[in-house]
């Protein structure tokens, strides 16, 4: 599987980086180097294997509904590189 | 020197008055003043802090309080949030960012006395194996080839600040991350020990998340019992991380002097493939005669599936980071860069707050996760984790801990294997496959290549079983007498020079 | 085919699927320990996992999957003893981490069902996809700045069930059955509060048309509507729409639209219009959901009894018609109530009260059965008074009216306004005859054969007792003395 420009553009888009027009090609041969590198996988017999999702053998742990967390608007805000009174602002989006 | 001094001698010498953690403290900022400006192994310095933190270790050790690390001065990887002290992942998009939290593994140091001396560089998000890929520019190895002291060379990565600042002697120990080799490989660049423990021991609550199922935090240090007087203070259950384990801590500094008498240790066959340098092979066959001399059992065994670990790490890895990622989005925290509506602020946003090396695995991954070739690539990857894992499984039926090299080199040139991705990612062929199955593994400094650069022994072991691995470690450890030292250290004196040979002899 | 849009080329059947998120009444949200309560200022109820701070991890709330579990099996449901959380991404200004957690492959709940009862008295089966379990978003307000969308993370992190129909539902009004029973069954099981208005409850309406005998035609997801009533009205239109676009020769397209209410039609999304891939994968800050066996038999036993069975037990044991009972059990404080009033009485009769005048009384005052303006103990107070001839029907609604204005009891009303039932059959005799004297012709029609005219002797009879006399004695004190006694 190799990826064509238009697959490139697109992707860039879904991951909402911008790349501009005259970086797409470069970004393309370094993607399909790494894309044929890992090809290799399609050695290996898979068959009936269970995926593997994380490092950890286990069951999820329940917390208790109890509330012990928020309550700190300001320190939950005072990062954010706008904002207007107690919210978070963002260009105006339209439905 | 102050400087010079092991975390277990620091600790003596503070308990019996020796000095104080303040002078402590003092010898390391004035180190990292002289030094950091060439190295540039710290992006943060906390003066102030840290020299508040060992008045107070003073007052604790005076009032007999003292804990385990109650003023050793440690520097902290710059993943790690910090309570009002910027964290940047070596990313531009977090720049300006403070944490108003402290990370549960930063948290533990600090109950136990530790003094923060500040941030390490390290690659952008944990992305890298040479540290080249920092926002804030490389950190230049501390180590010289010697035949040619002007070379910069790379400490490995992507923690590869803190393994500058601990080789250089600008900390006593510090704390890492190792999501595919990341502190095993710069502990084996700059001659140190460097320990990924168990997934689970370590919380990942606070660390900026890389790649959630593969990050482990874990300590360097100068020899293996520092490694585990610091791994016993950061591991831990923590209930705000549903992957951490709910198990005791054991007493990782004594499992240093259990020997490997009646150990049985394998060497994965297959780990010896595909042109593996002379050096680096003599170096094993080094560490097993010095593990069979100590009285351990040599296991031929096989790990078949070791090969695609790497392939498999560079699916699942940006897969996760494309997802962990996606809040750096100039909304909330960090950077941000205007744009002309939402989707074009993000857009820009993460164009300029992100570098080259995170932009390839972020595309990477929302393509390998992307509709029509999730099962041809991320499931795949998953389903060749398992394997990975269950090699693992089947050798530890039969052995109690694993022997290989850490790394296929020693340290190298900045600008060197950047021609392509895969050149770099190579660096990582040993060590990505316990991340993959989550068991510990350690990297202990055992000899020196024909440029006098030092090299490092991996052991790994079954998982949640760090004791083992800290023996064995240790055996290694004083078998290698490894006492070579920098050209740049704390002390400004030009380093002696240790181990005429390439490879070290046997033996004390 | 009981309900049709007509085309010019014919009847078309409406295919609707419903997509129902429920926010679960938890005091913390999913993933975090930050509370849910609605209406706080803000960003007060938010914590660093809600707002996807650097180095945050979820942790799941024990109740959020209890709640889960509960509804399931309300539902009639497969609980999976395994299920597992999964990442969908997405950027969007209200959603912090660039993803939400969700059940995508392998969802808590399995396949239910849901039985829904129409108007005509017929029954019919809803199925039931899926549970699952998911984060809410924030909340993005437009209309507070001329060029700005506000973002309030309140909301963000707080539990949802996602409970999807199969395609099974073929009008408007089994679409507002199918709600109104889910809502129900959600409501007695305490696990959703089923507020539309405050959006605790959300519909998602998966609309398709097709003419007799076909397969499925494309379907349109009109997103987030806020009303059952809504949800009735956006299946009409957009079933409308899709006739007109198939009927003019062209093709609907599988797109997400919005219902606008004030116009009473559904448009396109272009927001949500690019080619969406959520990329969905294992949350890896997650391990699988592994839920006991014994840990769900224990929640089963300890249910309530919900709607289904509460009606078959309301017919078999009161007596009441289906109807009735229906009415009654449709929320758990209107079957308490009732059933307060009915302890001890004639369950018809308190019946008839609680779904007659007390309910008029509620919509005539506008209070609520949680806080009524008669109680349940003051209305069968009233029917033990009824019972025991200390007044009769006529007097008791007007005591009822006069406690749901006073709040006194009836006793006490019956006795300040002297409303007590004359059961003196002196008194009665008396009036009977004043009566008979008086109306001496229609004496004479009625005992020719005009026997309708006894209406009009009690009526009168009982007038000139204002209202009090016992309708039994005077019943047969008129029917003695007409008869020429
Ligand atoms: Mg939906
Ligand atoms: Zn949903």
């Amino acid at each position: 599987m190799s990826l064509d420009l238009a697959t490139v553009r697109r992707i860039a888009t879904l991951a909402r980086i911008r790349v501009e027009e005259n970086e797409l090609a470069k970004l393309q041969g370094e993607l399909n180097g790494i894309l044929g590198w890992i090809e290799q996988l399609n050695e290996v017999n898979v068959e009936g294997i269970e995926p593997l999702t994380g490092g950890a053998q286990m069951a999820l742990r329940m917390r208790d509904d109890v509330v012990t967390d928020g309550g700190y608007p300001e320190r939950v805000l005072g990062n954010a590189p706008e904002r207007i009174g107690d919210f978070y602002a963002v260009p105006k989006v339209v439905e | 020197m102050l400087t010079d001094l092991t975390i277990a001698q620091a600790q003596e010498g503070l308990r019996t008055g020796q000095f104080t953690a303040v002078e402590l403290t003092t010898a390391h900022l004035a180190a990292i003043d002289a030094l950091n400006p060439r190295l540039n192994a710290f992006l943060t310095v906390s003066h102030t802090q840290a020299l508040d933190r060992a008045r107070a270790a003073d007052a604790a050790l005076a009032a007999g309080a003292a804990r385990a690390l109650t003023g050793i001065p440690l520097a902290i990887k710059d993943l790690f949030c910090t309570e009002g002290v910027r964290t940047t992942a070596g990313s531009k998009i977090l720049q300006p960012f403070v944490p108003p939290y402290e990370s549960t593994v930063t948290a533990n140091l600090l109950r136990d006395g530790a003094v923060f001396l500040g941030k390490a560089n390290m690659d952008e998000f944990a992305m890298g194996s040479s540290n080249m890929t920092s926002a804030y520019g490389p950190v230049e190895n501390p180590w010289k080839r010697r035949q040619d002291e002007d070379a910069v060379l790379v400490p490995g990565g992507s923690s590869g600040g803190s393994a500058a600042a601990v080789a250089a002697r600008l900390a006593m120990g510090a704390t890492g991350t190792d999501t595919g080799g990341s502190i095993r490989q710069p502990a084996s660049f700059c001659g140190l020990v460097g320990v990924k423990p168990s997934y689970g021991r370590c919380s990942r609550w606070g660390v900026v998340a890389f790649a959630s199922s593969l990050d482990h935090p874990g300590p360097f240090a100068r020899t293996v019992q520092d490694s585990a007087i610091l791994l016993r203070s950061m591991a831990g259950f923590d209930p705000k991380d549903s992957t951490s384990a709910d198990r005791p801590v054991p007493d990782y500094e004594a499992a240093c002097k259990r020997g490997v008498k009646g150990l049985r240790i394998g060497v994965p066959r297959e780990y010896r493939s595909d042109g593996m340098a002379a050096e680096i092979d003599t170096l094993w066959q080094q560490g097993v005669a010095w593990l069979q001399a100590a009285g351990a059992e040599i296991v031929d065994v096989s790990l078949p599936h070791t090969k695609y670990g790497l392939a498999a790490y560079y699916i699942v890895a940006p897969a996760e980071a494309s997802s962990n990622l996606a809040r750096y989005d100039g909304v909330r925290f960090g950077l941000r860069t205007d744009g002309a509506d939402l989707r074009d602020l993000y857009e820009r946003t993460r164009a300029a707050g992100f570098g080259a090396e995170v932009k390839r695995r972020v595309l990477i991954g929302t393509y390998v996760l992307s509709a029509g070739y999730y099962d041809a690539y991320y499931l795949r990857a998953q389903k060749v984790r398992a394997l990975i894992l269950r090699d693992f499984t089947e050798a530890f039926g039969r052995v109690d801990a694993l022997l290989t090299p850490t790394a296929p080199s020693a340290a190298f040139g900045q600008g060197e294997k950047m021609d392509d991705p895969i050149t770099m990612y190579l660096n990582d062929v040993f060590t990505v496959p316990a991340n993959l199955a989550g068991v510990p593994a350690i990297s202990v400094p055992a000899g020196l290549d024909a440029n006098g650069l030092p090299l490092g022994l991996q052991v790994i072991g079954k998982p949640f079983d760090e004791e083992t691995m800290f023996a064995v470690s240790a055996a290694i450890e004083q078998a290698a007498g490894f006492a070579a030292l920098p050209t740049l250290m704390a002390g400004a004196l030009p380093a002696p020079r240790a181990g005429a040979f390439p490879v070290p002899r046997a033996g004390g | 085919m009981s309900y049709a849009i007509e085309g010019r080329t014919g009847a078309w059947e409406v295919v609707v699927g419903l997509e129902v998120h429920a926010q679960v009444i938890s005091q913390a949200k999913l993933f975090s320990g930050a509370a849910t309560a609605f209406g706080a200022d803000p960003n007060t109820q938010v914590s660093f996992v809600d707002a996807a701070f650097p180095g945050m991890l979820p942790v799941i709330n024990r109740v959020c999957v209890e709640q889960a579990v509960r509804t399931g099996l309300g539902l009639n449901a497969h609980i999976n003893l395994v299920s597992r959380f999964d990442r969908k991404n997405y950027f969007y200004a209200d959603l912090p981490p660039g993803y939400q957690i969700s059940q995508y492959e392998h969802p808590i709940v399995g396949t239910g069902v849901i039985e829904i009862e129409l108007a005509d008295g017929s029954i019919r089966q809803i199925g039931v996809t899926r549970l699952h379990l998911e984060q809410d978003a924030g909340k993005s307000v437009h209309d507070r700045h001329p060029t700005k969308s506000l973002i309030d993370l309140n909301r963000a992190g707080v539990a949802l069930m996602e409970i999807v129909s199969e395609p099974d539902i073929r009008s408007p009004e089994e679409a507002g059955a199918y709600l109104r029973k889910l809502r129900s069954i959600l409501r007695y099981l305490g696990t959703c509060d089923g507020n539309m208005e405050e959006g605790s409850m959300r519909a998602d309406v998966n609309v398709s048309v097709r003419q007799h005998g076909e397969p499925y035609r494309t379907r349109c997801e009109v997103k987030n509507v806020n009303s059952i009533r809504f949800v009735m009205l956006a299946i009409e239109a957009e079933a409308q729409r899709q006739v007109e676009v198939w009927e003019s020769g062209g093709t609907v397209q599988q797109e997400t639209r919005l219902f606008d209410s004030a116009r009473g039609e559904t448009r396109s999304m272009r927001s949500k219009e690019d080619a969406h891939d959520y990329r969905y994968f294992p949350d890896p800050d997650l391990l699988p959901l592994v839920l006991d066996e014994a840990w769900i038999a224990d929640l089963r036993a300890h249910l309530p009894e919900l709607p289904d069975a509460k009606k078959a037990r309301f017919i078999a044991e009161y007596g009441l018609t289906p109807y009735d009972a229906s009415v009654l059990v449709a929320e758990q404080v209107t079957a308490e109530f009732y059933e307060t009033v009915a302890k001890g009485r004639d369950p018809k009769i308190a019946a008839n009260w609680v779904t007659g005048d007390f309910f008029a009384a509620l919509n005539r005052t506008g209070r609520t059965i949680e806080d009524p303006p008669v109680s349940a103990e003051g209305l069968g107070a009233l029917l033990d008074l009824i019972a025991d001839s200390t007044i009769n029907g006529r007097i008791a609604k007007d005591v009822f009216e006069a406690m749901v204005e006073t709040g006194k009891p009836p006793a006490a009303i019956i006795d300040e306004k002297g409303l007590r039932q004359v059961t003196d059959t002196g008194a009665i005799d008396a009036a009977v005859d004043r009566i008979l004297a008086a109306n001496g012709d229609k004496v004479a029609e009625y005992r020719a054969g005009r026997e309708k005219l006894f209406g009009f002797f009690v009526g009168q009879t009982m007038k000139a007792m204002s209202g009090k006399g016992n309708p039994a004695l005077i019943n047969e004190t008129l029917k003695r003395r007409l008869a020429g006694d």
